[in-house]
């Protein structure tokens, strides 16, 4: 657990815009000589021990969606990504594989323990998606059911008596699954990520990459590549929300060189060498699943959960959620839509909908950011 | 031996006489064609005498020459998605470059693009026997986001071929008519899917009874054995599900030597084929094989274990001449009767004409009646008014 609590840190953030504490082991802190000079250890970098405490009491939740044509492995790759059987696959018994003749949007969520964390992961899957004749607009559901969550937490928002934890169910990552043609990305491709890098984050994959000789990954990558920054498609991590150098330059050396991640996955076990590795196992040889030389299926492992799982979150919350709630406060009038209580709950763009007076004082006491978990109340 | 006698099937339609053309062609040649007088059917009844070599058992060499002069044509369609390899497994197959300049296309670009077809042909030459082989590609297939047109183009070409052979075939000089038919179709299926995919039903469905489909796997090497087998399951269950009529390989018959029918029996059970391609050398144990490297392993493209590259170039070489027949007999006949029965075939055209021609005749009279009729109303009307 490296970095603290989303909802805590925001909320530190509103009262002073200072950096966000990297997380460090808590060592005495040295005087830094910003403001005042202090004499002594006071015992400030504690906080971070408290945050993790508490955390680990409370767990977390990860939202994660995999879109692809069907075939391209997402189930397979979820599994392996967190190691357990977590994918709509596994949850049906029946593992018919019938293609939808709509795109559909299928949730399901798992509590999965790790070292005392408990985390609520939901897997957002969407099958049928770009499997027609004809995939125009194929990419509206996903785009409907993202900008529902946010809608849904906006409600929950803007309620007068507030959850003391909201739950947190928007998109924070989009696994984008490419197919690994060792051309170039197909139209569909780009028309889905132009549409939706906008809303939420995007991480694109070369899905299936043992299909390619080194070179030839080399080369696709680079093509694509460069074919999202001529579409002028951000994908996570965006450049815009780099905050400091440090990120810069480790965010910049992801970007350009090893996204988008080329990754091959399995469920399955083979003996190699002495060790039991994940793999798949071929008449010319075993892929090994967590070799670097074999696929980059443990560089996105550790991207998306161990160096950037709490950033995704943040971004998403945030950036993109915040884009969503100005939109719509905007088409409301600057009103907050109604919410779930009081009559009319459809939050529609009808300004005398709300009986509220000055609207202002309203907006400044209603700060945009969750209730925190009780470390800090609000300001 | 075998291709001589598929080469006589094709110009002398008496099965039997094939049957005893296959027969070991040695002294016991008069025994032979007396014992089969009677199934032959011929009238004449051979005095004993005259037993012996009559000589016409070298009629297939005769052809043979004749035809290995003239050259072989073959015209080979491939369809799939772009980047399933299909460029890279022709090369392969023929051993050729048939795309030296290739561009390939963005995403960009690709949104605009409609399906086009281009032929190339090329002519190759293996131990005196010339082949000119038209490889018909269609870059653009499955490209679009909408790809509810995108057989259409191929159609028409298609029947715009059969259109021209009919053409050629009903005028006067049919001494050197060109055939551009399309004689096989390789369908390319993508490996990652769990099955067809809904374009690829519809695909084979609108052009079964048009062109011979052979469905291939391409990038094979992306599947490990079981899947591979799973996939080719699947394959066939919706292809049977769906009433698609794949082109299926002429049973060997039964007097061929068990080999033949072992190979045969092989070919039938692998399809739909599961190939790589490749025409970079590597080198496996002292050897340079065709194949792609990875870092876990050597993919070799010719190893029977590895793919079903082998199966399918024995399947075409052996198979050229029923393609073309099948071409010919059923595709080609399907679309000329429709063809002939639209625009009114000689008979039905006749029968036609003359309907018309008395209707147009009645029409005629009833007009001439009416015209006479106003003019002698005419008349009457005047001498009354003086």
């Amino acid at each position: 657990m490296s970095k603290g609590l989303a909802e805590s840190r925001t909320e530190l953030a509103m009262s002073e815009l200072v950096a966000e504490p990297r997380p460090k082991p808590a060592v005495p802190m040295k005087p830094l000589g910003i403001g005042s000079n202090l004499l002594g250890y006071i015992g400030i970098d504690t906080i971070i021990e408290q945050m993790r405490k508490k955390t680990m009491k409370t767990g977390f939740d990860f939202n994660i969606m995999v879109v692809g044509q069907s075939g391209l492995g997402k189930s397979t790759l979820i599994n392996t990504l967190f190691k357990s059987q977590v994918s709509r696959k596994s949850a049906s018994w029946n593992r018919e594989e019938k293609i939808p003749k709509t795109v559909e949007i299928k949730a399901i969520g798992h509590v999965i323990e790790e070292g005392g964390v408990k985390m609520k992961l939901t897997v957002i899957d969407t099958p049928g998606f770009g499997d027609q004749i004809n995939n125009e607009n194929c990419w509206e559901p996903i785009e409907k059911y993202i900008n529902e969550q946010y809608e849904k937490f906006l409600k929950e928002e803007v309620n007068i008596a507030r959850k003391k934890r909201i739950p947190d169910t928007r998109v924070h990552c989009c696994l984008y699954f490419i197919s690994p043609t060792g051309h170039s990305l197909r139209p569909l491709d780009l028309e889905f990520m132009k549409h939706l890098s906008k809303v939420v984050n995007i991480v694109p994959i070369i899905a299936k990459a043992d299909t390619m000789t080194l070179e030839e990954k080399m080369e696709f990558k680079q093509r694509v590549r460069k074919e999202l920054e001529v579409n002028g498609i951000e994908f996570y991590p965006q450049k815009e929300f780099d905050e400091d150098l440090e990120d810069k330059t480790e965010n910049d050396k992801i970007r350009q060189e090893s996204m988008p991640f080329a990754v091959v996955g399995s469920d399955k076990e083979y003996q190699v060498n002495g060790k039991r590795v994940l793999g798949r196992k071929t008449p010319w040889g075993i892929i090994e699943v967590e070799n670097l030389t074999h696929c980059e299926f443990a560089l996105l492992r550790d991207f998306v959960i161990r160096t950037h799982l709490q950033d995704l979150k943040e971004v998403t919350h945030n950036i993109h959620y915040e884009t969503y709630r100005a939109r719509r406060l905007n088409d409301n009038g600057g009103l907050p839509p109604v919410s779930a209580g009081t009559a009319g709950s459809q939050g529609t763009r009808d300004a005398c909908d709300s009986p509220r007076p000055p609207v202002l004082v309203h907006l400044d006491m209603c700060p945009a950011a969750p209730v925190a978990p009780g470390v800090c109340g609000r300001a | 031996m075998n291709l001589r006698i598929l080469w006589l099937a094709s110009t002398c339609p008496q099965i039997l006489f094939l049957q005893w053309l296959s027969r070991p062609c040695s002294g016991g040649m008069s025994r032979g064609w007396q014992m089969e007088q009677g199934e032959l059917g011929v009238g004449t009844e051979l005095p004993s005498e005259t037993a012996g070599y009559v000589g016409f058992a070298n009629l297939p060499n005769q052809v043979h020459r004749k035809s290995v002069k003239k050259g072989f044509e073959f015209t080979l369609m491939v369809v799939g998605e772009s980047g399933l390899g299909k460029s890279t497994l022709i090369n392969s197959l023929f051993l050729t470059d048939l795309y030296p300049e290739r561009y390939i296309p963005g995403a960009a670009e690709k949104i605009e693009r409609t399906v086009e077809i281009e032929a190339s042909t090329v002519e190759i030459e293996e131990r005196g026997v010339k082949l000119r082989l038209t490889v018909v590609d269609t870059p653009g297939y499955g490209d679009a986001i909408n790809s509810q047109d995108c057989f259409k183009t191929i159609i028409y070409y298609i029947d715009n071929q059969f259109e021209r052979y009919l053409h050629d075939e009903s005028g006067l000089n049919r001494r050197h008519i060109v055939d551009n038919r399309v004689h096989c179709c390789f369908y390319f299926i993508s490996p990652f899917g769990h099955g067809l995919k809904p374009l690829d039903v519809e695909f084979m469905r609108a052009l079964h009874s048009k062109v011979n489909i052979v469905p291939v796997i391409a990038k094979a090497d992306t599947l490990t054995l079981k899947e591979r087998e799973r996939l080719k399951h699947r394959i066939l269950d919706e292809i049977s599900e769906h009433g698609i009529r794949i082109y299926h390989l002429p049973d060997a018959d039964s007097d061929e030597d068990e080999e033949f029918k072992e190979q045969t029996r092989d070919l039938k059970a692998s399809i739909p084929f599961a190939v790589i391609g490749s025409n970079q050398l590597i080198e496996v144990k002292g050897k340079k094989i065709r194949g792609r490297l990875y870092p876990w392993g050597v993919v070799e493209v010719e190893n029977p274990e590895h793919n079903d590259f082998l199966k399918l170039r024995t399947m075409l070489v052996t198979h050229m001449q029923d393609l073309q027949e099948v071409t010919q007999d059923l595709h080609y006949e399907n679309f000329r009767s429709e063809r002939l029965k639209r625009s009114g075939g000689p008979d039905g055209e006749e029968v036609v004409d003359k309907d018309r021609i008395l209707q147009q005749k009645e029409a005629e009279l009833r007009r001439m009646q009416e015209m006479i009729a106003q003019m002698q109303a005419q008349m009457r009307m005047k001498p009354g008014d003086e």
